[in-house]
């Protein structure tokens, strides 16, 4: 053990101070370029959400970059990997901190955010999730949210279920492990009571279960269920409409923001969707100029066709070159003075952008845009008014 | 005898040595402003990761049990406390509410420590394992249902969701399913964990060094031998496995006063986690605390050094994972390394003889 | 009564899904007496062989399987080989587990790598619908069928070549006293290293039938499922062949009637709390010898 850990210690030693030396390197200010970092899972079984959000703050950076740039400066970019946990959020945080960053776009997930918004209020640094959609992610005044929040999202789900008479009988499927599925769940059930339809059936699934969903779908088929509510992501929720399929059970299948993303699972049998409705802000196959190049530029550079969490990563570094350009930030400015700025900027500032034409801040962090309802007509999002 | 016991004490006296002597130094690299932020952030986790190690180490080295599930106990003081601090964050002051916080996240985990060990000793080896794995498992996916609200008739509690509780609009959702408990208050610090660590090292040092830690190893080398002596195995197995779960629920506290949300995922609590404490105790050397000490410090920067190589971080943490297993394990390895770079006193080898 | 056997076929479709893939860990984890934790990423490995091979020939999938079988084996001769004989007579049998663990980190990483993260839908390998009963209120899908058809063959087919051949024979010696059987003149690498093909291949087949009855592919598709397939080997006793497959079915039947009438929400924990209920009543496990003691 002794040489041992004379040998890794001596290792351990030496990159440690290359790690602590790269973290004074970094905390030369006063350069001419604007520091942007976004944190996500880019490791484990949520990466595809964190990497899809990497990627186009990515794309969003270079393209800004060759049109000049924020106020003239080019941008720097960073990501870095929470491997979904939120301890490890808060280190990616500190990493990108060291290395000087100015404004972080992240944390992708609920949790992760949550944590590491409690380190950018003590820093006082502007934070944007594209995709935190907890409550508590904007609670500090410094953190603002691109998408919609859970409770949001689970009224107007309930809203949109009643006003257009869609059933009458509602059987739910959620994720019980996930924040996100747990947090609509609640809030759409809270907003039921009192609505034109009633929930017959609510079946839960865990991350560490979610390969069978036969009892869930068998439970709502016998309650009579004629719409299930999918308050997921399209990972498991392509599994169910398969297994939907091979049972014979064919209701209406109800999603959120979180479906997005099933059409363009690779291999997948898109007929299997028909007739999906959902609620998202986002369709890669819309036909606007932005979206059109958005998903072009997207698929020729990561070779996948991008999600809602891409959309609204790519937003969010838009949002910022609109803020920064509305106050007038230069680089030069500290950390805590650039989000004194932005914050102000948020509430007075109009975005238009992949996932909504009129964006608008309150000061409480939260967006203010309509769910787009669609529905999926041959393998494709029509809108569903 | 005598000799024996002065190395003993001197062995002891190195690792305390080592844990304050680090503490010094970071602690003087932060005071000077010499410390980067990720370093400074990474310094609490290594202290609880540490103190876990130490546990399971008492488990899997002293008592010779081989158990898989040990964050379950970690989430059990996770939880408990948090949900105390929680609740009394606004009637108690700062330190008697954190000290409390640690009785009540012990005691927790020593409780159930106490259950789970009842069925769990009574069977061996794989299965064991297997056992431990389970109730892990369950502990996770029970906290993952719980919903317990506070208002001002009282606590209540639901295994459903936070709609059942029927609680007055005034009331408080403390824990609230899989979105766990938020806002916990963050008091955990560096000095902290060392304290924390520093006692678990005393508590378990201590031990091994006493009659009755004598009695656990005889247990552990056979035990139908030390059965034959007059040793209550029941008694020791179930005493080593307490105080093992105790010092996890102890890591638990901390965990859950560092990080603001705290959810009972996999990430944090599953057997993924509790397998990651056990390479720690492996690559430390099995029976050696002090080296469990090393290794969780090691590995847990290992991933957070390597952030440099981006997406291929973890790739290459699975290979370096891979080479130090055979480096410091393969016999031939150790064979080849023994004629080449001399003599050297290998702990596990003293520790099975 | 008719709900509850529907329920019933969904575990049964569930369980093999788990006792094919505890065959192959069994073979390993009986014989070599080593945790694989890497066998559930050589299922996830044997999908995305199969996938991509498929894909390329469009849709022919025998050759797909062909190819994952046979590279499988290549990996799991490769991974003894490489990673866990150099650690074979360590001095703990921890050290072989941990390294085990860095290659299932090793291996998820790198399809990470090559296939990215998102999922991709499998095309079922078996195109057979299945039966249908009772008016047709009753289904048992065809991936079920040939899942258990299969499981039952490889299971026969393990039986008669450990009972009854020289290598198999090894095998057991090995499972038995690795250095008595090499003092009988038995190659105790050579015996491990068959094992350990003979168990990936497997876990090619356990792959491509994984995915047919749940089309859905990631990198970390077979971590799940391979420690679900552990728990039932242990169920049914380590070292048992028949108890593996009876541990899976069990453990599948369980899981789902468990979800239908006690809770969606609990089932893991009710799942667990049975496997800790029947090693209490039974310590080794449903088909598990019992442990000789000595002194």
């Amino acid at each position: 053990m002794k040489k041992f850990s004379k040998v890794v210690s001596l290792a351990m030693a030496s990159m440690m101070a290359v790690s602590m030396l790269a973290g004074c390197g970094a905390q030369g200010s006063g350069s001419n370029t604007f520091k942007i970092g976004a944190i996500g899972p880019l490791t484990g079984g949520a990466a595809a959400y964190g990497l899809a959000v990497c990627n186009a703050a990515e794309l969003a950076v270079e393209e800004i970059n060759a049109a000049g740039g924020i106020n003239g400066y080019q941008i720097e970019y960073k990501k870095e990997d929470d491997e979904l946990n939120a301890e490890k959020s808060v280190n990616a945080y500190n990493t990108l901190k060291d290395w000087g960053m100015q404004v972080l776009v992240g944390s992708t997930t609920s949790a992760c955010s949550i944590a590491v918004s409690e380190n950018t209020k003590a820093d006082n640094m502007f934070q944007l999730t594209p995709s935190g959609s907890a409550e508590d992610c904007v609670k500090y005044d410094n953190a603002f949210r691109v998408c919609f929040s859970d409770p949001n999202q689970g009224i107007a789900s309930a809203q949109y279920i009643s006003d257009n008479n869609l059933a009458t009988k509602v059987g739910i499927i959620y994720d019980s492990s996930d924040v996100y599925s747990s947090g609509i769940y609640q809030k759409f059930t809270e907003e039921a009571a009192g609505k034109n339809f009633e929930i017959v059936s609510a079946e839960a699934f865990t991350q560490d279960n979610n390969t069978d969903f036969s009892v869930q779908l068998q439970k709502a088929k016998d309650a009579g269920a004629d719409l299930v509510f999918l308050p997921i992501y399209y990972k498991d929720a392509s599994l169910i409409l398969t297994q939907a399929n091979t049972m014979g059970y064919a209701p209406t299948f109800f999603g959120v923001d979180g479906l997005d993303g099933i059409l363009t699972v690779e291999n997948f049998d898109v007929s299997l969707a028909e007739g999906v409705m959902l609620l998202t802000p986002f369709a890669a196959d819309a036909k606007d100029d932005l979206t059109v190049n958005f998903v072009a530029k997207y698929q020729e550079k990561y070779g996948e066709i991008p999600n809602q969490f891409a959309a609204d990563a790519y937003d969010a570094v838009y949002i910022i070159k609109k803020a920064m350009e509305a106050k007038n930030v230069t680089p030069d400015m500290s950390v805590s003075d650039i989000c004194e700025a932005l914050k102000g900027a948020m509430t007075e500032i109009e975005a238009s952008g992949l996932t909504s034409a009129k964006m608008t801040w309150a000061a409480n962090g939260e967006p203010n845009k309509e769910p787009k309802a669609v529905v999926i007509k041959n393998g494709a999002y029509v809108s569903a008014q | 005898m005598k000799l024996t016991m002065n190395k003993k004490t001197k062995d002891n006296l190195i690792t305390y040595g080592i844990v304050v002597v680090a503490f010094a130094v970071f602690q003087l690299l932060a005071v000077t402003g010499n410390l980067s932020s990720h370093m400074k952030g990474l310094l609490v986790p290594m202290t609880y990761y540490a103190v876990i190690a130490v546990a399971l180490n008492l488990c899997v080295g002293i008592l010779g049990e081989l158990s898989i599930g040990h964050c379950g106990f970690m989430c059990i003081g996770a939880f408990t406390s948090a949900f105390f601090s929680k609740v009394t964050e606004e009637s108690l002051p700062t330190a008697p509410r954190f000290i409390l916080a640690f009785v009540i996240g012990i005691a927790f985990a020593a409780l159930f420590g106490f259950l789970i060990g009842i069925p769990v000793l009574r069977l061996k080896g794989d299965y064991l394992a297997i056992v431990t794995l389970a109730f892990g498992e369950i502990i996770k996916n029970v906290i993952n249902a719980f919903y317990i609200g506070v208002d001002s008739k009282g606590v209540h509690f639901s295994l459903k969701n936070a709609m059942e509780l029927g609680m007055e609009p005034d009331g408080q959702l403390i824990v609230n399913g899989a979105m766990g408990i938020t806002g916990t208050p963050h008091n955990s610090s560096f000095t902290v964990g060392i304290i924390v660590l520093l006692l678990a090292l005393f508590v378990v040092q201590n031990l091994v060094n006493s009659r009755d830690g004598r009695a656990i190893m005889a247990v552990r080398d056979n035990y139908i031998a030390a059965e034959a002596t007059g040793i209550n195995v029941t008694r020791y197995k179930m005493m080593a496995f307490i105080i093992s779960a105790a010092i996890a629920g102890a890591a638990g506290v901390l965990f859950s006063h560092n990080i603001t949300t705290l959810t009972a995922s996999s990430q944090y609590f599953g057997y993924n986690a509790s397998i990651m404490i056990l390479v720690y105790v492996v690559l430390g050397g099995i029976g050696n605390i002090r080296g469990s000490v090393i290794a969780a410090c090691i590995l847990y920067l290992l991933p957070e050094l390597l952030r440099g190589f981006n997406t291929y971080r973890m790739l290459i943490y699975s290979i370096v994972l891979i080479v130090m297993m055979i480096y410091s394990w393969s016999p031939k390895v150790l064979e080849w390394r023994k004629r080449t770079l001399g003599n050297i006193n290998f702990p596990w080898k003293k520790q099975r003889a | 009564m008719s709900s509850f056997l529907t329920y019933l076929i969904s575990g049964l479709s569930l369980g093999s899904i788990y006792a094919i893939i505890a065959l192959g860990y069994t073979m390993v984890y009986g014989i070599a007496k080593m945790l694989n934790f890497a066998h559930g990423d050589f299922i996830m490995v044997g999908c995305y062989i199969i996938f991509t091979v498929s894909g390329a020939l469009s849709g022919n999938s025998i050759v797909g399987i062909l190819v994952a079988i046979v590279l499988c084996t290549l990996l799991g001769i490769t991974t003894e080989f490489v990673a866990y004989r150099p650690l074979r007579g360590a001095a703990s049998p921890l050290a072989v587990l941990i390294t085990a663990i860095g290659v299932s980190y090793f291996l998820e990483n790198l399809a990470l790598l090559i296939f990215g993260a998102d999922i991709k839908s499998f095309t079922s390998v078996i195109k057979w619908e299945g039966l249908t009963f009772a008016g047709g209120d009753l289904r048992i899908q065809g991936v079920t069928i040939v899942t258990i058809a299969i499981s039952v063959i490889v299971l026969i087919v393990l039986q008669l070549f450990i009972k009854k051949t020289r290598q198999g024979q090894a095998m057991l010696a090995v499972a038995e006293d690795k250095g008595a059987a090499a003092l009988m003149g038995i190659n105790v690498n050579k015996t491990i290293m068959l094992t350990f093909a003979i168990g990936s291949a497997l876990a090619a087949i356990a792959g491509a039938l994984l995915c047919s009855a749940y089309p859905s592919l990631s990198p970390y598709t077979g971590a799940m499922p391979g420690i679900k397939a552990f728990v039932a080997a242990v169920l049914g006793g380590i070292g048992s062949i028949p108890g593996a497959m009876i541990g899976g079915l069990v453990l599948g039947i369980v899981e789902i009637l468990s979800k239908t009438y006690i809770s969606s929400q609990l089932s893991d924990a009710i799942v667990f709390g049975i496997l800790v209920v029947v090693l209490l009543v039974k310590p080794t496990g449903i088909l598990g010898k019992k442990i000789q003691e000595k002194v």
